[in-house]
């Protein structure tokens, strides 16, 4: 996958996903040195936050302040949850890394649950990807035989189990507190904040998530030392980060990265453009980032400080790329559709506002759109954003504000003439694959 | 209602959760019971439901909430088709626009054969590998071009 690849180490061969070849490329070595050595929880947290991790899933939160939140002495039952429910449009590393190297996955878990005391775990996977449940499935079986879960890990007296929860569709579940709902067999609705989850989590015990990539993070970052991780990266953004690239690329995948790479790297690794067309926009963070035109982007380096700085969010690594065929209003057009499908119902200016937006960028793709259009979706995504509960609102709004603001052009001229400024047969060509 | 085997699953799927806990198992019930089933009859819910010692209503929320329980009866072989940004970009609008003309339905319809339901998905999280689609919610295909769309149909339509 790539020169650097830690977590995709496993990507080689089918079988390189088993325990023993996991061990067999240094896994478990991190957990087994803990606990013979009985280091203590905040010598690996000083670890983490010299390491400059920070959360993978989309956020970018410093996972050693996340995990210094939780009480450890809290008396009772503590909850771990990896969130492996990856559905915003462009991202699929998660299934990957469960796919090839799902014991990275397990070891970090049971790291962090040795730090911060808990003593149960679950791992939500996306419900699309029923065969890589079944092989988690298949992999905690093994860590359990391996006495690597369960009671008393290693002969020690610290205990942890670990399972696997299936979810079934919907992509607002991807929201740690909706997570935790639907963990709880209900509707997946986001919760208010405060409390957050570090004080009332699952069953409303203390409870911390954290993505997939983050956790399969932790044990390389103790093998190899935080300082070491931090050095792959940059100041504030350290390590290897999994780009999933997709769109209008030659190769689209994963490709494991050190944070700091320029963007033309990855799309060189990409195979470059498809067909050898002009680059026009990319989304750098998944679909809910906001879209930076080629010249922007083209000069970003990959991590979260310069996306951000260039006015968009590394996200989760997803890079979607869109050629010079590609009608921004018909881009948009989908996205609006997806937030609209996937709003929980329960905020009124998301569940109405995602409505309306949807409807307006439909009717200026078909021609129906009023002068006023791009005036009322600039209002309607403004009085969605902040006003509701979780983020999927601000998801919804933030690409409809970004494709007016940098392509206002293209909407005016689909406005005013009815059409798409760049020809349907062009756009169908243009998504075609193997040319 | 439910087969011996079903009721097998459904317990292992309890086990995870701690104890007085049974509700946290009801998407997996629902799902082992969709599988025997077909799709989900108001009266399997229900029992679901009683199974785990939650309201009906409650399961019913979760029933309709998950967009992959079939709440209508669905053909032997459905199939959900990616057609967001990503995919679109690569083919999936095609794909699933061929797949209604081989098929001679459109998206939420089934052959008059009762073999093939189609419909369309959101993000399935396999973006690299589109266009993507999904036989019967469990199974995933990627790189779908019509050849290997033609391939998928007859392999099914064989079953």
């Amino acid at each position: 996958m790539s020169a650097h690849a830690l977590i995709l180490a496993g990507a080689g061969g089918e079988r390189a996903w088993r325990l023993q070849d996991y061990a067999a490329r240094g896994g478990y070595a991190a957990l087994r040195r803990i606990i013979a050595g009985k280091t203590p929880p905040e010598a690996i947290i000083a670890e983490l936050k010299t390491s400059g991790l920070r959360g993978r899933g989309g956020a970018g939160f410093p996972t050693g302040l996340k995990w210094s939140f939780m009480p450890y002495a809290f008396p009772g039952d503590k909850y771990l949850v990896c969130n492996s429910d990856e559905g915003e449009p462009g991202t699929f590393k998660d299934r990957d890394i469960l796919r090839c190297n799902p014991h990275a996955v397990i070891e970090g878990m049971i790291i962090g649950a040795w730090v911060m005391g808990c003593t149960r775990g679950y791992n939500y996977i996306h419900g699309e990807i029923f065969e890589i449940y079944q092989r988690f499935e298949e992999a905690l079986e093994e860590a359990r035989a391996a006495g690597l879960l369960g009671r008393n890990i290693l002969g020690s007296d610290f205990s942890f189990e670990l399972f696997a929860h299936h979810g079934y569709g919907a992509y607002i579940c991807g929201e740690e507190t909706a997570l935790l709902e639907s963990l709880e067999g209900k509707k997946g609705q986001p919760r208010f904040k405060p409390p957050f989850p570090a004080s009332y989590g699952l069953y409303g015990k203390p409870t911390t998530i954290n993505n997939t990539e983050t956790f399969a993070s932790v044990p390389f970052i103790l093998g190899m030392g935080g300082e070491a991780f931090l050095n792959l990266g940059k100041p504030n953004n350290g390590g290897t980060k999994i780009f999933s690239i997709s769109g209008h690329v030659r190769h689209p995948g994963n490709y494991e990265l050190n944070l700091g790479t320029p963007f033309p790297e990855l799309l060189a690794m990409a195979g470059g453009m498809r067909a050898g067309r002009k680059l026009k926009a990319v989304i750098p963070g998944g679909s809910s980032a906001p879209v930076l035109p080629a010249n922007i982007i083209m000069d970003c380096t990959l991590d979260f400080d310069a996306i951000s700085k260039a006015g968009s969010m590394l996200g989760s690594g997803a890079v979607i790329v869109m050629d010079e065929t590609t009608c921004m209003v018909r881009a948009l057009e989908r996205l609006s559709y997806f937030y609209h499908e996937e709003s929980c119902g329960q905020c009124t200016p998301c569940r109405e506002g995602t409505g309306w937006l949807y409807r307006v960028v439909r009717r200026i793709e078909r021609g129906l759109g009023k002068p006023d259009d791009l005036d009322l979706l600039r209002s309607v995504a403004g009085n969605i954003s902040g006003r509701t509960i979780c983020a999927l609102g601000d998801a919804a709004a933030g690409p409809v504000q970004s494709f007016i603001k940098h392509f206002a052009d293209e909407f005016a001229y689909h406005i005013e003439n009815k059409k798409c400024l760049v020809p349907p047969l062009v756009q169908e060509a243009g998504s075609q694959i193997y040319m | 209602m439910l087969s011996q085997e079903s009721l097998r699953q459904i317990d292992r799927e309890i086990a995870k959760y701690p104890p007085g806990r049974r509700q946290s198992a009801i998407m997996s019930a629902l799902r082992i019971a969709q599988v025997e089933k077909g799709w989900l009859p108001k009266e399997v819910i229900e029992f679901v439901a009683d199974y785990l010692g939650m309201p009906p209503i409650a399961a019913y929320e979760v029933a309709t909430f998950y967009n992959m329980y079939d709440l209508r009866p669905v053909g032997r072989h459905k199939i959900t088709v990616c057609t967001n940004l990503p995919c679109a970009l690569s083919g999936g609008v095609y794909a699933a626009e061929y797949l209604k003309k081989k098929l001679g339905i459109d998206f939420d319809e089934t052959t008059p054969d009762g073999k093939f339901t189609l419909k369309e998905g959101e993000c399935m999280g396999a973006c690299g590998d589109a266009p993507v689609l999904l036989h019967n919610n469990h199974r995933m295909c990627g790189f779908m071009t019509t050849e290997k769309i033609d391939q998928l149909l007859a392999e099914l339509e064989r079953q």
